[in-house]
């Protein structure tokens, strides 16, 4: 285990995936410091989300290396759901747990796998929903939300088991543009309070706010990886601007 | 049609006491034949969907195998042909010792053959949960174990509780299957009290609208707790 | 344990009668599938058609024969139709009439699920460039509900032959029925069960992995 640089948390090294016979992610390479903000873009299909998947073993690799917080991703002999545990996600469609109301959707994470007693995860998953301003509707169902409700209430579910990063795949991509904001701003105070945290969005005023880094994907590639003040000032591949002009123009 | 009608035939002694006690089989037959279908067919469900592929061939093979063997044919080979391949011991028990051979024979087979048929619904019910459930699970750092226990199956078993009936009654009719090794359930007692009385006619009405009655019964029930089980915000279904 | 002794089925008297059994059960099988289909597509399209008594006619009939056993369905026709027409009339028509009523309920709600699962805006939209009620019905609707449903269809018909079996209640000398009489003549029980399994499996594997094929096909061309 390499604990040599103790503010490293999350480094992937010269990662490799395949579909089929499709490569989705080429040679990927990329370093996030302890309490950095870094935001992933691109086109769709540029693989993305399946960079931030393999960052939390949801999605296995075929060849390379992701070591988070000392600790690897890749090695068969990780305990990755522990490791799991330890990484918060939130996801493009919500996923909250569909048969279980906004409370016992925090919860759970807290008493299966955390152990926390009853009282403990409760009292957690209140003071979360108050956090991201939900807390009249602790008892609703997830069908029962809006989408930007439910988006706050899985980051919430996230936050409750008080992870060391937080990954976002697409968060408010299924949103409809009236609810965008209110889940940026939570992500946003996350920013602020000194999480580390991986976003894949094409909210680039969200990313000039808070992004520490701009990443930038396209065909499985890494093709940029710069502050973000470089990114937006004058991005230095081709495909990055042609990006950025169709993302910023509307 | 040159008939003698004699409706009065089904509620005399002893052709009453008959039927009951043959509907009674037939109910004893399908539900322990259930409770090996429901358990052993969601655990093959599990292993279909599961992330290791030695368990999802074992699923695999088994519901090709099960499903594609008549099921009249099935008992036979547990009838005649299995107990053949054990020790002279065991086979002793099986064909003679053990509690109502031909009944417990035919609850095997029925149940065996279903559980194929509950795994597919099983598999069809998880997949319809979603992978990025899973993965939802998977992320806040449950065991696949748990991710089964408290995501995917009991948002499956909602989905599927519809086709699930359907399969409940489905082994309620092949129940009579068990008459071929000489169970006497509800068919095979109106076969009998033809033969008794010659009047057939009377007996497989009598047979007809019970059987009816269960079925239409037992989808009554299911609607209604489909309608309660339902999650507030999504609509109903219903049994199909 | 004993030694098992297949040489039993390829004596010429009993692979003849075998074979006989084979054709039997494909023959009743075949003519049920037809028959069973025309009258379950009848069924489906009554139930359909914005008639209220027909359609609840039709729903009845799914309703009433889908409750049932199939066992009982045959000992009904084998006891009824020689009391209707009068003389006795033989096990392969009673029990082909018995399939064909019983198959068409099955059927019947396959093509009508078929025909349900075609969005309503697909009729709308074939409405809107002025195609009759019947015109969109046969060049959108149907199209595309029979693809959808072809699948099923034949799943269903694989378990039709499967149900075939069933004549052994009423000793309609089929497969398993021939092969029944050779076991009990020749002391071959277990040689002739494992083999009309095998033989139903081999059959009814490769046809489902037929339609399994077929609908990997028509999925790819949607």
């Amino acid at each position: 285990m390499n604990y040599e640089k103790s503010n490293m948390m999350i480094k992937v090294k010269s990662v490799n995936k395949w579909y089929g016979k499709i490569q989705v992610l080429n040679d990927c390479s990329l370093n996030v410091s302890k309490g950095e903000v870094i935001v992933v873009c691109g086109p769709s299909g540029s693989g993305k989300s399946s960079l931030i998947k393999t960052i939390n073993g949801l999605e296995p690799v075929n060849s390379g290396e992701i070591i988070v917080s000392g600790i690897s991703v890749t090695d068969k002999s990780t305990n990755l759901d522990q490791m799991r545990s330890k990484i918060g996600m939130v996801f493009q469609n919500f996923e909250l747990f569909p048969h279980m109301n906004v409370t016992e959707n925090i919860k759970l994470g807290q008493t299966k796998v955390l152990r926390r007693t009853n009282e403990e995860a409760e009292q957690k998953a209140q003071a979360l929903l108050e956090r991201v301003d939900l807390t009249e509707h602790a008892h609703k169902y997830p069908s029962q939300l809006s989408g930007g409700q439910q988006q706050r209430v899985a980051i919430a579910r996230g936050l409750a088991m008080e992870p060391m990063a937080m990954l976002f795949d697409e968060p408010t991509s299924a949103l409809d543009p009236e609810m965008i904001n209110e889940v940026l701003d939570v992500m946003v105070k996350l920013a602020k309070e000194g999480m580390t945290m991986m976003v894949v969005t094409h909210e680039m005023g969200f990313a000039r706010k808070v992004a520490d880094r701009v990443v930038f994907m396209d065909y499985g590639k890494i093709i940029e990886d710069a502050p973000s003040q470089d990114f937006f000032g004058s991005p230095r591949s081709d495909r990055a601007q042609e990006f950025l002009s169709k993302v910023l123009n509307h | 049609m040159n008939y003698n009608w004699d409706w009065g035939i089904l509620f005399r002694d002893p052709y009453l006491g008959w039927m009951i006690g043959a509907l009674g089989w037939t109910i004893v037959i399908s539900i322990l034949a259930w409770i090996i279908a429901f358990s052993l067919g969601s655990l093959l469900g599990i292993f279909r969907t599961s992330s290791k592929k030695s368990l999802r061939l074992i699923a695999t093979c088994y519901v090709e195998l099960f499903r594609n063997i008549p099921l009249l044919v099935q008992i036979f080979l547990w009838y005649f042909v299995f107990p053949e391949f054990l020790t002279d011991e065991w086979s002793r028990w099986v064909k003679r010792d053990m509690p109502y051979p031909a009944l417990t024979t035919a609850v095997v087979a029925i149940g065996l053959y279903t559980a194929s048929r509950v795994c597919e619904q099983v598999r069809s019910g998880i997949k319809a949960v979603g992978e990025d459930q899973r993965q939802a699970g998977r992320a806040i750092g449950m065991t696949e174990v748990q991710v089964y226990r408290f995501v995917l199956l009991p948002n499956a078993y909602r989905i599927i509780l519809p086709p699930l009936t359907s399969e409940f009654l489905t082994i309620f009719k092949n129940s009579s299957l068990a008459l071929t090794i000489g169970v006497i359930e509800l068919t095979a007692m109106t076969r009998q009290i033809e033969e008794y009385t010659f009047q057939g006619f009377e007996a497989f009405t009598a047979a007809t609208i019970i059987y009816s009655l269960v079925t239409f019964t037992v989808m009554a029930l299911m609607q209604q707790i489909d309608k309660r089980t339902a999650l507030p915000g999504s609509f109903s279904k219903g049994a199909s | 344990m004993f030694e098992l002794d297949f040489s039993v089925i390829v004596i010429p008297a009993n692979s003849s009668l075998l074979w006989e059994g084979i054709k039997m059960t494909f023959l009743l099988a075949g003519l049920a599938i037809v028959g069973g289909l025309i009258l379950g597509t009848f069924l489906a399209l009554l139930r359909i058609a914005k008639i209220p008594i027909l359609s609840q006619i039709s729903a009845a009939y799914v309703n009433f024969f889908r409750s049932l056993p199939l066992i009982l369905v045959i000992f009904w026709f084998f006891f009824l139709v020689p009391l209707i027409v009068g003389r006795p009339v033989g096990a392969f028509t009673s029990v082909l009439v018995a399939f064909i009523l019983f198959e068409a309920a099955y059927y019947s709600e396959i093509i009508r699920a078929g025909i349900n699962s075609v969005r309503l805006g697909q009729l709308a939209a074939a409405r809107a460039i002025g195609l009759t009620y019947i015109q969109s019905m046969r060049y959108v609707v149907l199209p595309q509900a029979f693809r959808a449903m072809t699948p099923i269809l034949l799943t269903q018909a694989i378990i039709l032959f499967q149900d075939t079996a069933l004549v052994y209640v009423v000793g309609l000398r089929d497969f398993l029925v021939s092969a029944e009489i050779i076991a009990n003549r020749d002391q071959r029980l277990v040689e002739m069960f494992l083999f009309v399994a095998l033989v139903y499996f081999v059959l009814c594997f490769t046809a489902s992995m037929g339609v399994k094929y077929y609908q990997k096909r028509i999925n790819n061309e949607l």
